[in-house]
């Protein structure tokens, strides 16, 4: 293992924003170490041994959640995964319930998914654990902007001065607020492409660049950044149908052709091939969609371990 | 009942009805004020328990025209006991209660439940407001005639507006015949929609769905353009923002009867209490921007807006102790309702004689009741302040049944010390400053 790297000064991980420069690229050089554990056969530390996680999962996402649990006992955690659909919250059990009822049970870190923005900083306070956010309502997905990160970083070798775009459903994405966010502490320039009825109110005064022509939000960008578009918002109630969203906001290669020639594509899943992004663009030489999924395991392991290094008897 | 005749003497006497302070004395007989001495005290007649009221001000009670009362059917969060002993202990002498009640107050019954119940165990004024469309279901009217021969003072459908225009056209219609008002409360349900707090660049951030000012000033023009139509008299509850006021200047420089209140939530904080998901800060209207919170401190010193009320919305833990985007609406305030309103006479925004006049003078005239007046003659409703008292506020301390104030552990400067109603003592602070702080 490389030295020592640099401490993280926070109990939990509940969102980008509050994060300085030198925390978020602490975790990044501390996921790089993870990546090249995890393509090792022997890919097991033994820095959470003896400690407990818990994925709490009001929302139903298989990928984040498995990612984490590989990150968990990639570290040697013992991980227990609760999901919504076999816990008590069905039968009325609040959610600050429900933090006691694990808190009681002395786990070292949850990490938490919610529907509700705020929800992750509501049970943080009830615990006395470490909290990581895996995504509460459209407000933060802290994880997957480091993730984001660490492969813009490994493919472009930086990400001061690149030219994001971020496009789609700006409105409903926490994962759009993380990268924001995230993007402009490290230095990048960002732009967020949409149609006004799923872009923020206010979104301008984030810093961002604001386009509703794809096109024109496209040109120069190093980076294309999709979002997913919910099939409930599809039918008229924010665009009108799959057709036309996809004609004007959909990533094909003619609009991928407007960007900067060495422009590279991500989405954090999971896909909406046909609706975002088209199958051609979405498995092309400029995907990176693969390799977010492989760094979203680094990134959760460095989250960990950098937590862990608070934890009681660390 | 006889009771002795009461001097309150040496008191910074306010009457908000005409601007006039000054040192004076004030005599209660027989639940009235029998006779008011302005300078020096005559000589005091025989036979009267006096109260030195050491200089602190003598204003007519406060009248709280929004106040949200459990009774009948969550009493676990209010019953008119605890919401008028809150009342009382923030100087307040007459609350008017909302008919969001279950059983709803939309039948004379009821209202004759409600003012029995007040009269055996409220300590305190209690006017019920019945509803304007029964079951608060927004489409049928209620028995306005009847409703107000049993002592409905206004109607309103409480947290909900009436949503349907011709409903709406309807009753205002049928209310001018009866010289009844109309209380709206300004929010277009399909705007609101799933929205949680102000919208804007906070909400964004917060991830959040926003309320645009819009569901509130939509409301209005259409509420204002139907009582141009038929002139029946309207009372916008609660108005938030700075639109909204320019939209009830002009109805009043129209000549329309449109009055206004405001609650005293949004004339003191703004959007940025909700910090990171004070739910005890979601509100309906929600805590807007500061450029509108200081629209309304000018419109209220205009006379724009012509009422404060506390919106007194108490809810339990288990409405509140929830993700920001599935709690309840509402906070306390009746108590708390002059020492947060004080906020703004102490931070020289509005004079004490222009504060009080939007909390008892005003209400009381919109609704046509006596109260609310320092004059011989009027009802002994009286409040003794001290609005320099400084405090931290402790929820623990608080009358009401329910703990969600958004001014817990707030400094607050400026309480009621003495509190009557109908010449009566409700309320006296404890004398002891240690047990205060």
């Amino acid at each position: 293992m490389t030295a020592a790297p640099a401490s993280f000064p926070h109990r939990h991980l509940l969102g980008i924003e509050g994060l300085t420069r030198p925390d978020i690229e602490a975790l990044l050089d501390r996921a790089e170490d993870a990546v090249a554990l995890s393509r090792q056969v022997e890919k097991k530390r033994t820095t959470l041994r003896g400690r407990t996680q818990i994925n709490l999962f009001f929302e139903p996402s298989t990928r984040t959640q498995s990612s984490f649990e590989l990150a968990g006992k990639r570290l040697g955690a013992d991980v227990m995964n609760m999901s919504v659909a076999s816990s008590s919250v069905k039968k009325g059990e609040t959610l600050i319930d429900t933090a006691a009822t694990l808190n009681a049970m002395r786990p070292d870190i949850i990490v938490v998914r919610h529907h509700a923005a705020g929800a992750v900083h509501l049970l943080a306070r009830k615990v006395d654990c470490s909290v990581v956010n895996a995504g509460d309502g459209a407000h933060e997905h802290p994880t997957q902007a480091l993730l984001d990160a660490l492969t813009i970083r490994r493919n472009k070798g930086r990400i001061e001065g690149l030219r994001v775009a971020i496009c789609g459903d700006v409105l409903h994405s926490r994962v759009a607020r993380s990268n924001i966010i995230l993007l402009q502490a490290l230095g990048a320039r960002v732009r967020v492409i949409g149609p006004s009825t799923l872009l923020p109110t206010g979104i301008e005064r984030f810093g961002v660049e604001v386009f509703t022509d794809m096109r024109k939000g496209l040109e120069g960008c190093d980076i294309v950044m999709m979002l997913r578009l919910q099939r409930e918002r599809m039918n008229g109630s924010f665009v009108p149908s799959v057709k036309e969203y996809f004609r004007y906001f959909g990533l094909d290669a003619e609009k991928l052709a407007l960007a900067a020639p060495d422009a590279l594509v991500m989405h954090p899943g999971p896909m909406n091939r046909g609706v975002e992004i088209s199958s051609e663009i979405a498995d092309g030489a400029q995907s990176l969609i693969r390799e977010q999924v492989e760094m979203g395991v680094a990134v959760r392991m460095a989250v960990l371990e950098a937590l862990a290094t608070h934890l009681p008897n660390a | 009942m006889i009771s002795r005749p009461l001097l309150l003497m040496n008191a910074s006497l306010l009457d908000p009805a005409t601007s006039r302070e000054g040192p004076g004395h004030v005599l209660v007989r027989d639940g009235r004020i029998a006779d008011i001495a302005w300078g020096a005290l005559p000589a005091a007649p025989e036979g009267v328990e006096i109260i030195d009221c050491g200089g602190q001000v003598l204003s007519p009670g406060l009248m709280d025209l929004r106040a949200f009362v459990g009774e009948p059917g969550a009493e676990h969060r209010e019953t008119l006991a605890s919401a008028s002993a809150a009342a009382a202990a923030g100087g307040v002498t007459t609350l008017v209660c909302m008919p969001d009640t279950n059983p709803v107050i939309d039948g004379p019954a009821i209202v004759d439940f409600v003012l029995r119940r007040a009269r055996d165990t409220a300590c305190v004024t209690v006017l019920p407001a019945a509803a304007i469309t029964k079951g608060l279901a927004g489409q049928e009217m209620t028995e306005f005639g009847l409703l107000q021969e049993a002592g409905a003072v206004a109607f309103t459908d409480g947290l909900k507006a009436v949503r349907n225009a011709q409903v709406m056209r309807r009753a205002l219609t049928y209310a001018r015949d009866f010289g009844a008002l109309l209380m709206q409360h300004v929010e277009e349900p399909d705007l609101v929609g799933e929205g949680v707090m102000n919208e804007g660049e906070m909400a964004s951030r917060l991830g959040l769905v926003g309320i645009p000012r819009e569901a509130e000033t939509v409301m209005l023009e259409r509420d204002i353009r139907l009582v141009r139509l038929t002139g029946g008299r309207y009372h916008a509850a609660m108005i938030s923002c700075a639109d909204s006021v320019e939209i009830v200047r002009r109805a009043k420089q129209d000549g329309l009867p449109v009055t206004c209140g405001a609650s005293v939530n949004n004339l003191v904080l703004n959007e940025g209490d909700i910090g990171h998901y004070r739910t005890f800060c979601r509100l309906s209207p929600p805590l807007r921007h500061e450029t509108d919170r200081l629209a309304l401190v000018d419109a209220l010193n205009e006379g724009v807006i012509d009422v404060i009320v506390s919106d007194h919305n108490p809810q339990d833990v288990e409405t509140k102790r929830l993700p920001f985007a599935e709690a309840a609406d509402g906070a306390l305030g009746i108590e708390t309702l002059l020492g947060a309103a004080l906020r703004l006479v102490h931070t020289g925004d509005v004079a004490l004689p222009r504060l009080l006049e939007a909390l008892t003078v005003t209400p009381a005239a919109i609704l046509g009741r006596e109260a609310g007046r320092l004059a011989v003659g009027a009802p002994a409703d009286l409040v003794l302040i001290d609005p320099d008292l400084p405090y931290v506020l402790d929820k623990r301390r608080l009358k009401s049944r329910s703990k969600n104030s958004p001014f817990d552990e707030a400094r607050l400067q400026g309480a009621a010390v003495l509190t009557l109603v109908g010449g009566r003592i409700v309320f006296r602070a404890v004398q002891d400053a240690e047990t205060a702080a």
